[in-house]
């Protein structure tokens, strides 16, 4: 079957093309597409019945006919190559390199679509990454094995964010990180390649990352191939090689607007938004290969990056992301537009594996409670200031004005700090400590007398 | 023996002459099994439970003869199953790590042996009636499994085995029917998950279920046998609130059926079930506990069948005449699921893609819960708690509205408490029960005759203070009369000290009801003598600078609840602190 050339196709459009009378063809496999130019596509077996099999074609059915149009059915799905050597490497989203250096050859080639881990096999994360930034490892720490995106926005500096993270991401007591790195970009521009390309050169780690690209002006189809090759790589990599693989992914919209697309193509009931009702399991299905698995030493850690449209997270892309992911570090306009980078908005921010990463016998005893307090505090301290905002700061109470000093010194000195600057997990709690100590002893809740004696600096009233 | 005509994702329509509707099928070299949702001339439509890719039109595909079924029997408790009952752990161990295609493994294990011990009632010659005790296995330390006749099932006893180790397939005993044939009895049988086991009547629900969460148990109580929701955004606590009530409830049983959820949240349940004692029996969580897995990256047909998998084996011991609660989380993506299949079946879709038939198919599901009598005349309850993932946070979507006609608990999260870390992020405006009237009498009796008087007033307060909260929004809190902020600083002692509730703390993670009324006695006390200090002339100022404010808010986390006793001497103490303040404000008045 893989050596036979068929010329039956029946209809060809946006993207789908029927072909007739082919039976037997396994579905889910891949075909390639021979153009009339002698030019070659590629594409996958949407749905198969004896007498049509209905094909979608990654590089679009522009400039095909049906006359002198052969399609070969490869009867298998699609495959990646791998071996050590992907590393150091760039692919295009297809998992052909485009570095212009030979292909990988592996007599290990892994369908691209994984199998979903058995839940009885996961092991669950538990040890802390510090990534420098205190926004992230006081108030939403990371874990190996998790997955925690970067919700922004247009013009939000994403993108250096995860950048600063990829090069900082370290285990406690590590004196650099032992991560290799797997990017993937869809839907991305030139420009925000290059930015990581050269991010990656300048910390000298190009030799332990493996790109995956299909960016803004390239295939759009082929987006949808392009996490899931990346995400081979890594499970190889991970579960085969025993690294700890960090996964950064740019920008999931793009992928879920590419979904949209082939789903309005391919006649799908739209559900919000024109989104197909599987968007959900889609980004499941990426989304939940990150993870640890129990008697393996490898890990993946993914920070997908997400711009959520007109700033929304309502939007189905980042809402259906929240509800799979452990978390999601938000970015907002209004702390980037008063300069404090990284402009993490905390309170939506959110990581689910903290409570079990941090604290005694990881971090420091106090740091849950401090992180507790800190978003309480400052939540408080939001309220105050909405209200001086109407009534004017002078009105305010003394109490009042501590917290929108609070608010101030939390903003510029906790949640700003700069791209290279990579602080340990205990100068983040001291600096929270010290943010605190501008409150009233009493206001602090959240933390235990112990630690208010032991760490409060403030007098006591 | 028919074949495969087309694929269409789960979809396969098959060449198979006189299959049944909901029959189980298997297709392909591979063997998936799947379930036929429709029939035309000579052909089925056949939803399969696993992934299609490299099925080809021609392979073989058999009707099974069954519909889908679940195993009922010793071997249950402690379990991982996924979706479609197949027993996690000995997947793994004959696939590895990840779910391979095809494997069939039965659902509880065959060669183990049990210790059954006959039914002392039971005797050779006597009438056998369904859902009749046959006799007992001692499953795990906690839970004593009573083997249950199968429901449909009525004859004569003819011989019943003597106590004694036994597999699950092994004979125990014989039965002759009414058409005269003889039957073999055995530990387990299977009963279709469509289709609701039957019971004697409907009981009404008398006692709460005590979760130890007091914004739950003292707020919004559910009832053994009750149908709750917990809707809420992405981020606003779902899962915590969830476990804790895995966790802590007073129920026998607890099935938690994670169905198009994360996988790491299951391994964690995994993980810490097992390390956690029941606080009612001292005994492993996990000696009570089932879960049924079916996470957001499996196959989309076995998650809608999921939560029936689950709420069967909830009716299977309640038919034991256990308590049973049944966590179902989310129930947005069973609907969800249920909306992809009516998708591909080009079904006509009414709300946001969802097909006509959902609100339908949430009820019929929610009726599965209740208290009743069962067939052999014992008294079980299955606690139904959906939670509900409603996109964006929005509570008017189809699944939120159609399921808050229904339930009659409705703890809705705050995407606004979450955010502050107000936790449980249970919304005290949003939310409500259904159940207070019946749940006030078992507090009457059980706790303190003043507790429905006590919610109220503490639910009136809060009420007022989301008023007063909006004027001091406009125009500061200066604004406010003493006695306004005096009922503020009241709302903001019992939001913190009473409300807010840490699952990671020791000792506040669970709270009996008797401390749970100490301490909502204890804000009100505070709240009622300032007050009269308030109308005395003493400003709020003075008084919310009051060391026992800053205290009582810490109160929750310093004592037990084996320890109320102290608790209750600090409660004793309040008047004596306002005594102090009293005597200034009494000379000038």
């Amino acid at each position: 079957m893989k050596n036979i050339e068929f010329r039956t196709a029946t209809s060809a459009q946006g993207g789908l093309l029927v072909m007739g009378g082919v039976p037997g063809v396994a579905a889910g496999s891949r075909v390639q597409v021979r153009d009339h130019a002698g030019r070659l596509r590629s594409g996958l077996v949407i749905r198969c019945a004896d007498d049509a099999v209905l094909v979608e074609v990654f590089e679009g059915t522009d400039q095909l006919d049906l006359e002198r149009t052969w399609v070969r059915f490869l009867d298998e799905p699609f495959k990646l190559p791998v071996s050590r050597d992907i590393l150091g490497r760039i692919f295009n989203g297809a998992g052909l390199p485009r570095d212009g250096r030979p292909p990988i050859i592996s007599g290990d080639r892994r369908d691209v679509n994984g199998e979903p881990l058995n839940p009885a096999a996961r092991a669950y994360p538990r040890e802390f990454i510090q990534t420098g930034i205190s926004a992230i490892d006081g108030m939403n720490s990371l874990t190996r094995g998790q997955k925690l995106p970067i919700f922004s926005g247009g013009g939000l500096p994403h993108n250096r964010v995860a950048a600063q993270i990829v090069r900082q991401a370290k285990l406690l007591g590590e004196e650099s990180s032992e991560f290799v790195i797997v990017f993937a970009a869809f839907g991305a521009s030139h420009a925000d390649a290059r930015f990581f390309q050269e991010s990656f050169a300048e910390s000298g780690v190009l030799n332990k990352v493996a790109m995956f690209l299909n960016l803004a002006d390239e295939p759009v189809i082929e987006r949808l191939l392009t996490p899931r090759a990346a995400l081979t790589a890594a499970e190889y990599l991970a579960f085969d090689l025993d690294y700890h693989v960090l996964v950064v992914m740019t920008d999931m919209t793009a992928y879920a607007e590419a979904l949209r697309e082939v789903a309005v193509l391919r006649g799908d009931v739209p559900a919000r938004k024109g989104y197909p009702g599987y968007l959900y399991s889609d980004l499941a299905e990426i989304y939940e290969r990150a993870g640890r698995i129990k008697n393996r030493r490898g890990s993946i850690t993914m920070i997908p990056v997400l711009s959520m449209p007109s700033d929304d997270i309502t939007h189905p892309i980042p809402d259906l992301t929240g509800y799979i992911t452990e978390g999601q570090i938000v970015l907002g306009r209004e702390l980037a537009n008063q300069n404090v980078y990284p402009p993490v908005t905390v309170l939506p921010s959110l990581s689910r594996l903290m409570k079990d990463g941090v604290g005694k016998n990881f971090t420091r005893e106090d740091h849950p409670h401090v992180a507790s307090q800190l978003f309480a505090s400052y939540a408080k301290a939001l309220e105050v200031r909405g209200l001086a905002a109407i009534i004017g700061a002078e009105e305010l109470g003394d109490a009042d004005r501590r917290y929108l000093e609070f608010a101030n010194a939390f903003e510029r000195r906790f949640i700003g700090q700069g791209e290279d600057e990579d602080r340990s997990v205990y100068e983040t709690l001291n600096l929270a400590w010290d943010l605190l100590s501008m409150l009233p002893r009493d206001a602090l809740i959240r933390v235990s007398e112990a630690e208010l004696a032991k760490y409060h600096k403030g007098v006591t009233a | 023996m028919g074949r495969i005509l087309e694929i269409n994702g789960p979809l396969v329509k098959l060449e198979l002459p006189e299959t049944v509707l909901g029959e189980q099928v298997r297709v392909g070299r591979l063997g998936l099994i799947g379930e036929v949702i429709g029939r035309d001339g000579n052909t089925a439509l056949a939803q399969l439970y696993e992934d299609t890719a490299g099925l080809r039109p021609g392979e073989v595909a058999e009707g099974l003869g069954w519909p889908l079924s679940v195993e009922l029997g010793p071997g249950l408790l402690g379990a991982i199953f996924d979706g479609v009952q197949r027993p996690l752990q000995a997947v793994r161990e004959q696939s590895g790590d990840r779910m391979a295609r095809g494997v069939a493994v039965p659902s509880l294990p065959r060669d183990k042996r049990w210790r059954f011990v006959p039914d002392a009632n039971r005797h050779a010659g006597g009438a056998l009636a369904g859902g009749d005790v046959l006799g007992t296995v001692r499953e795990t330390e906690s839970i004593l499994h009573r083997i249950l006749t199968p429901p449909l099932m009525h004859g004569e006893l003819l011989e019943l085995a003597p106590e004694g180790d036994y597999t699950i397939e092994e004979a125990i005993g014989r039965v002759r029917l009414a058409d005269g044939s003889i039957e073999k009895l055995r530990l387990f049988h299977r009963w279709p998950v469509r289709t609701p086991r039957p019971f004697k009547r409907r009981d009404h629900a008398v006692a709460p279920l005590i979760t130890g969460q007091r914004i739950l148990d003292t707020f919004y109580p559910l009832l053994k046998g009750g149908k709750a929701a917990i809707p809420g955004p992405f981020g606003a606590g779902k899962t915590m609130l969830q476990q804790q009530i895995a966790r802590w409830c007073n129920a026998e049983i607890v099935i938690y059926v994670g169905c198009g959820e994360r996988g790491n949240e299951l391994t964690d349940v995994l993980e810490f079930m097992p390390e956690l004692k029941d606080p009612h029996t001292g005994r492993p969580l996990m000696e009570r506990t089932l879960l049924v897995a079916n996470t957001s990256n499996m196959p989309v047909v076995a998650r809608e069948a999921s939560i029936y998998v689950g709420i069967t084996l909830a009716e299977y011991f309640r038919d034991q005449g256990l308590d049973v609660v049944m966590v179902a989380d989310s129930t947005s993506r069973w609907a969800e699921a249920l909306r992809e299949v009516a998708g591909r079946l080009g079904q006509m879709p009414v709300e946001e893609g969802y097909p006509a038939y959902l609100g339908s198919r949430l009820a019929a599901f929610y009726e599965r819960a209740g208290r009743v009598e069962t067939l052999a005349g014992a008294h079980g309850s299955v606690t139904l708690i959906g939670a509900v993932s409603p996109p964006g946070g929005d509570f008017s979507e189809p699944v939120t509205s159609h399921t808050k006609e229904i339930i009659q608990t409705f703890w809705a999260l705050s995407k606004e408490l979450a955010d502050a870390r107000h936790y449980p992020s249970v919304d005290w405006l949003e939310s409500f029960s259904g159940y207070v009237g019946s749940a006030a009498k078992w507090w009457a009796e059980n706790v303190d005759p003043n507790w429905e008087s006590a919610r109220a007033e503490a639910l009136d307060l809060l009420s007022a203070s989301e008023e007063l909260q909006r004027i001091v929004n406009l125009v500061g809190v200066e604004a406010l009369s003493s006695e306004q902020r005096w009922t503020l600083e009241a709302a903001s002692l019992i939001k913190e000290g009473l409300l807010q509730q840490s699952a990671t703390d020791e000792i506040d993670s669970f709270a009996s009801p008797e401390k749970q009324y100490a301490l909502l006695a204890a804000m009100l006390e505070i709240f009622r003598q300032g007050m009269k200090l308030v109308k005395l002339g003493a400003p709020a100022r003075r008084l919310i600078q009051m060391p026992v404010l800053a205290q009582a808010r810490r109160w929750k986390s310093q004592h037990t609840s084996d320890d109320i006793a102290a608790l209750k001497t600090k409660i004793a103490a309040i008047p004596g602190e306002f005594d102090k303040l009293m005597l200034e404000y009494e000379q000038t008045a």
